[in-house]
């Protein structure tokens, strides 16, 4: 009963009395209409919907709205991604969201009673989706995750199932782009150390911030040129800084010099800027050998998986001064972030938050409708994600 | 103290000790011989009288003493003032003009590295970069989750006022961040493709962000004023590379306690080093202690191109850096 109120609340706010009819959804295939027919007449044996709620919602209105819950494709959410919480309406004007973290079930209770057809998983970077989850959704047959990064997704296991994944593409390149930028110049400069240090009164009381160290003229190593690196390049090169990189492979059309090996680009840089993906190549790729190589003058800041860096590597770096510093966006084990770096004046920390911007959210949730969309007309993925 | 009559080194005086100084010394005290007024036990005034009247040049900081006409009268062999800031608010310059001293400044040495600064207080401010770094800090990443959302950087409409060289390099890493440059200046440069503003408060008006890299005159004193700040608006953010005296500081922080302007990036402040109390529990704000020039390397090139300036004078040759003609 709870469940079904909740869902007439939130059609109610959305619909009455503003109602009005989604033609294009109408369009579907007959098969998947049966299906859609099938699973809410389960929905309405097990929560009545249908029934007068205390919405006071006209018995027309209601019947009206059970139709067009009816005619909306499943996609089925374990736990919101903000960006889905903060655009929730662009979703329910096209899809019947499955709110499993509102229901008092346990989750695998849940899909076992609720989500047994549904063939679209919404997803976000925290949920693993893993052969014990697709398990219990045997309809599955689509995984939209809103990050750029897949790694949290089991892609054998989704291969073997038959289950095609999509990610975000390159929705938040620029975005992430800044925040790498941002927390390289502010390693280099110490924008926030001295920040907190005027907070707590020194600048009147000790007097001048030590010097810091100059962008331009930097030899910066970009570990992964994709959409966000190339973002990251163009941004340094405006302050003057020399580009190079390594990635899965060479991209000939770009000037910057390309090293084939992480370490070699480590040792020839001043600075390395980690926007690869996770995978098992890359997991641990920036370990001791590559911080050695890097130098103690050397810089390095992450914005891909904290699990590519061997954090605790770089940690002990840190702590002897084997390196300068580091920005920081992501860790191993978030939010849990090692506590010797709290008391780091040479290191930035930042909670994940590269894409934290509401115009990364509006794109990021228009990139997944498109792909659930393209999905359930049987058309080509918009944003793929491979390997 | 040391007689600076009977050292062959050519004299260049000093009036107060600062780190720039320090660092520049090593270098400075091979090539002639400096005048500490600081070192001295007398008052400066004293000071002055008795061991600088033949002194030629003088090397001042931007941090001060300010060099005004009391101090000139005192120096009666004055002819060439060097600073070590782009800023020349802080001298006389009428008086200057007046008894033939030239002056040279730090002209571009800085430009760039005050532009990284503008640049990336702007991108603090705008993705709350400092905010958040004290946020997992104290721990509340794990027990209350996610950080609010920043603004997007791309897009934004940014309003320089002042375009020199500073506000040059400002422009050209905005652009590579997406960002859209239109200006404010003494006068329009026809030769560049953004957009000009006559009137500062129509460029606030129409900017998301307005970045002071303007000197400090008698026009700029109090320009970005309660006008200026209203038109910017309540998303609006400022950032100031220039001097602090350009903001009605007052004002200022008082729009951003109400809320009436979205957040500020402080790298000068009116009163340095003190800054005002009331900023420091506000999240969208960045203050720096007038650290824009601070690199390592800026340093270098600076002691390089006072030295240079200094041997120039005194060898007779152009000055590489001249700000005011005599």
């Amino acid at each position: 009963m709870e469940l079904i109120e909740r869902i007439l609340m939130e059609w109610k706010s959305l619909f009455y009395p503003h109602f009005r009819p989604h033609h294009k959804n109408l369009e579907e295939p007959e098969r998947k209409k049966k299906k859609e027919k099938r699973k809410k007449t389960r929905l309405c044996s097990s929560n009545n919907l249908g029934t007068k709620s205390k919405t006071n919602l006209g018995s027309h209105s209601e019947s009206l709205m059970a139709q067009q819950l009816q005619n909306l494709p499943d996609v089925l959410i374990i736990k919101p991604p903000p960006a889905f919480i903060s655009f929730e309406s662009d979703f329910t004007q096209k899809f019947k969201i499955l709110r499993a973290w509102k229901s008092p079930l346990p989750l695998d209770q849940f899909l076992t009673k609720h989500a047994q057809s549904v063939q679209a998983l919404l997803c976000r970077a925290v949920t693993p989706v893993n052969a014990d989850l697709l398990q219990l959704l045997p309809a599955l047959k689509l995984v939209v995750t809103v990050s750029t990064g897949a790694n949290h997704v089991d892609k054998a296991e989704c291969r073997r199932r038959g289950i095609a994944v999509a990610n975000a593409g390159n929705a938040y390149s620029e975005d992430v782009a800044d925040i790498a930028v941002g927390l390289f110049i502010d390693v280099n400069r110490r924008i926030s150390a001295a920040d907190w240090y005027v907070r707590r009164g020194l600048w009147s009381s000790k007097g001048d911030y030590p010097l810091s160290s100059k962008i331009g003229g930097k030899r910066v190593g970009i570990v992964g040129l994709g959409s966000i690196g190339y973002e990251v390049a163009k941004r340094l090169e405006a302050f003057g800084c020399k580009i190079s990189y390594n990635s899965r492979s060479e991209r000939p059309s770009l000037s910057y010099p390309f090293y084939s090996n992480v370490c070699e680009l480590a040792a020839n840089n001043d600075a390395l800027i980690i926007c690869c993906a996770l995978t098992d190549q890359t997991r641990h790729m920036i370990n001791k050998e590559v911080l050695s190589a890097l130098g103690k003058d050397g810089v390095i800041v992450n914005i891909g998986r904290g699990a590519i860096i061997d954090e605790k590597e770089l940690v002990k770096c840190l702590v002897n001064g084997e390196i300068r510093g580091a920005g920081l966006d992501v860790f191993e084990n978030e939010p849990h972030i090692p506590k010797d770096l709290v008391a780091m004046d040479n290191v930035v920390l930042s909670p994940h938050k590269s894409v934290y911007t509401l115009e990364s959210f509006k794109r990021g949730s228009e990139v997944m409708i498109a792909n659930l969309e393209a999905f359930f007309s049987n058309k080509p993925l918009i944003t793929p994600a491979y390997g | 103290m040391a007689d600076d009559d009977h050292s062959e080194l050519p004299t260049v005086l000093v009036l107060r000790r600062c780190p720039f100084i320090a660092l520049l010394e090593p270098k400075c005290s091979q090539k002639f011989n400096l005048l500490k007024a600081w070192d001295s036990p007398l008052p400066q005034d004293r000071f002055l009288t008795t061991h600088a009247r033949s002194v030629q040049a003088l090397l001042s900081s931007g941090n001060g003493p300010p060099i005004t006409a009391q101090i000139l009268q005192l120096l009666p062999s004055l002819k060439l003032v060097v600073t070590n800031s782009t800023g020349l608010d802080h001298v006389d310059l009428a008086e200057c003009r007046r008894r033939g001293i030239a002056v040279a400044n730090a002209a571009k040495v800085f430009a760039e590295d005050v532009a990284d600064t503008a640049v990336g207080l702007f991108i603090d401010v705008m993705r709350k970069i400092s905010a958040s770094n004290r946020y997992v800090r104290g721990g509340l990443w794990a027990c209350r989750g996610d950080y609010p959302l920043g603004s997007k950087i791309g897009g934004k409409k940014v309003g320089i006022v002042g375009l020199g060289s500073i506000g040059l390099e400002v422009a050209k890493r905005l652009e590579a961040f997406g960002c859209s440059v239109s200006y404010n200046s003494r006068s329009e440069k026809p030769s560049l493709s953004y957009q000009f503003y006559s009137n500062v408060c129509e460029l606030a008006a129409d900017s998301d962000a307005l970045i002071i890299c303007c000197g400090l005159t008698e026009e700029t004193h109090h320009m970005i004023n309660k006008e200026v700040l209203s038109a910017l608006g309540r998303e609006g953010v400022i950032v100031n590379v220039g001097r602090g005296a350009i903001i009605d500081e007052k004002e200022m922080v008082e729009c951003l306690v109400r809320g009436e302007i979205g957040g500020a990036g402080l790298d000068v402040f009116e009163n340095e080093p003190n800054v005002p109390k009331e900023l420091f529990s506000l999240d969208n704000v960045v203050l720096s202690p007038h650290q824009a020039i601070v690199t390592h390397e800026a340093f270098v090139d600076l002691g390089e191109l006072v030295t240079g300036n200094l041997e120039a004078f005194f060898s007779n040759k152009p000055l590489l850096s001249l700000a005011v003609i005599n």
